[in-house]
């Protein structure tokens, strides 16, 4: 299960509206125990993806490590990434599954025409060949 | 060889919840080989069913992303460290996956107006994140060179530094800023270059650079750049340069005036080759002394800036056998062409310097503190507080100049500055005991000098100057 308070909910709609038509991607930094994941705050990423924003995103080691580095520096960790699918279901897509890593919740938020829709959280199957839904809370 | 691999959190329930696990290998290949056999289930995150690393998987050797080395044959020393780094991607987009470049996506736009210049290009951009520059000191013309340094990318800058940061910094040192006096420079560099740009390495060294740890710190980068605001550290930059082969690329300023130059490249001349002697010691007042306009080190340091990233780039004519002088009160820039001296001491044909030396001693500084160390004739403030507050007899002498006497001054005093003591002994005394004293303490130590000399007996120094009286007896003397 992950809980996701609702400040940060509207905060990742409202980043997710914000970049429409193209996808919005950051990290969800908090605590992770006994398969209860905690966000405490999002650490927005940029897209770097350098064309076809609209149908993908890419952040790189170097981004990524920043971003661990900051949430370290608070005490917390990475403990999921969250992006939006513009004009698309709330559902990872094939590209999602094949370059995602076990563990962390991903949280995905459609985005349509512009106004944010629902938000669901999934995590990677150990056999790396499906994503499981994830109960999402929003306290 | 036994190897430490970082684990990221979304791999460590593979590894019973370890975040550094310890395997053996003399190369990467075989560190990571060696992790995925003692725990297997790491092996299908990592690895592609064609047995290639998958592409969202970065392998980092310390702070090296091993595609920029030798990938999976690179090889691995004691003390490295194996970092497993996660790319993060995904999308509704079809699946393709994208080509590997040398430069992130992330670079590619942070970096773009130097990309799309053919100087620069691509190649050039990766020259200067594999480059590394030396910058000694953090100070004036050290904030601009760090700070455009590394927004421009350079890789690994490393800094050194000993001093905390003064509010008399602040009107020229941009990398620090109000809320940092009193914290080590190095610290608030660090803080404000990480802003900048947090794709760069930076490399604090808190020390003073010494003919002890010169050498060896200077062997572990590409360029040396010299922000130092004194002769005996000017010499020991560039015999140090000289000896490890490093260009130096040197600036310096004084009140509206600044010097830069390229020095000890392969074929150019060194800095002795134009001052083969440092000016007696006391001659050339220093910044501290003498002042400096605050926007003369940002445009110094930032032509320091353009020929270190010039001699990266290989573009360009480098400031080499040539010394710019600029003046910012005229507004005018001259280059003087300098020579490679065939006798130099030091890069000439036939060198006689073949280590570094005692600098201090060089420069003539080594007496003056000696002079200095002889308390007899120092009066220490809070001394100097007490007897004047026991109504002794004293004449207190100020030799700092008008515009400084209009700061502040010590109740009582007279101003005679010290340009104009010898030709004003007359108004003084020996009957009289006089308590000598300047900003800091430098100028008054050379007025007793002129007074003893000519007969004078009762004199004292007064210890660290007007600015130490404002510390330890009247906090309502302002300090500058």
């Amino acid at each position: 299960m992950i809980r996701v308070p609702q400040d940060v909910v509207e905060e990742i709609r409202a980043q997710g509206a914000g970049s429409y038509p193209e996808e919005c991607c950051g990290a969800l930094v908090g605590r992770a125990s006994d398969g209860l994941k905690s966000v405490v705050l999002t650490r927005p990423f940029a897209n770097g993806n350098p064309d076809s924003r609209e149908r993908r995103y890419y952040v790189g080691p170097d981004a990524y490590r920043e971003a661990e580095t900051w949430a370290r520096a608070q005490g917390l960790d990475v403990v999921g990434i969250y992006h939006s699918h513009p004009d698309h279901p709330a559902r990872p897509s094939e590209f999602d599954r094949e370059h995602a890593w076990p563990w962390y919740s991903y949280v995905i938020l459609s985005v349509e025409q512009g106004k944010p829709g629902s938000m669901t959280s999934w995590v990677l199957a150990d056999e790396r060949d499906r994503f499981d839904p994830e109960e999402l809370q929003c306290p | 060889m036994p190897v430490k691999i970082l684990i990221p959190t979304p791999l460590r329930s593979f590894v019973g919840g370890l975040s550094e696990v310890d395997v053996e290998g003399q190369t990467v290949g075989d560190a990571l080989r060696s992790l995925v056999e003692r725990h297997g289930q790491l092996k299908k995150h990592l690895y592609a069913e064609d047995g290639k690393l998958r592409s969202f998987v970065n392998v980092y050797v310390n702070d090296e992303d091993v595609r920029y080395l030798s990938q999976g044959e690179t090889k691995l020393g004691e003390k490295d460290v194996v970092s497993i780094v996660p790319s993060v991607a995904g999308g509704v987009g079809p699946s393709t996956t994208a080509s590997p470049l040398p430069l992130s996506a992330e670079e590619i736009r942070r970096y773009s107006r130097h990309l799309i210049m053919p100087e620069v290009g691509l190649q050039g951009q990766v020259k200067l994140k594999k480059a590394s520059v030396l910058l000694i000191g953090a100070g004036g013309l050290g904030s601009p060179l760090a700070l455009y340094l590394a927004a421009a990318g350079v890789g690994r800058i490393g800094i050194v530094d000993f001093d905390v940061v003064d509010e008399s910094n602040l009107q020229r040192q941009v990398i620090h800023g109000t809320s940092d006096v009193g914290r080590p420079k190095l610290e608030s560099a660090r803080a404000r270059l990480r802003e900048v740009n947090p794709l760069v390495k930076i490399e604090t060294h808190e020390m003073r650079l010494t003919s002890a740890n010169a050498l060896d710190l200077f062997r572990g980068y590409d360029i040396v750049a010299d922000g130092t605001d004194n002769f005996p550290t000017r010499y020991l930059v560039n015999d140090a340069c000289v000896l490890t082969g490093k260009p130096n690329v040197y600036g310096s300023i004084f009140r509206f005036e600044g010097q830069a130059s390229v020095f000890a490249t392969a074929d150019g001349p060194c800095y002795r080759c134009l001052y083969p002697e440092p000016p007696p010691a006391g001659l050339v007042p220093s910044c501290a002394e003498g002042g400096v306009l605050g926007v003369l080190p940002g445009i110094v340091g930032s032509i320091q800036a353009a020929e270190v990233i010039k001699l990266i780039l290989g573009a360009g004519q480098p400031l080499v056998g040539r010394l710019l002088l600029f003046d910012a009160l005229a507004t005018t820039f001259r280059t003087l062409k300098t020579r490679k001296d065939p006798n130099c001491p030091l890069c000439g044909t036939n060198p006689t310097i073949k280590h570094l030396i005692d600098y201090e001693a060089f420069c003539g500084i080594e007496a003056e503190w000696v002079n200095a160390a002889a308390g007899e004739f120092e009066i220490a403030p809070v001394d100097l507080k007490k007897r004047i507050d026991r109504g002794e007899d004293l004449v207190l002498l100020d030799v700092r100049e008008p515009q400084e006497w209009e700061i502040c001054r010590l109740k009582g005093a007279t101003l005679i500055p010290l340009g104009r003591l010898p030709y004003a002994l007359g108004e003084l005394s020996t009957a009289d005991e006089i308590v000598a004293y300047c900003r800091m303490g430098g100028r008054s130590r050379k007025a007793l000098q002129i007074l003893q000399e000519a007969g004078f007996r009762k004199v004292r120094n007064l210890t660290g100057g007007i600015n130490a009286w404002a510390e330890t007896v009247d906090p309502s003397v302002p300090r500058y």
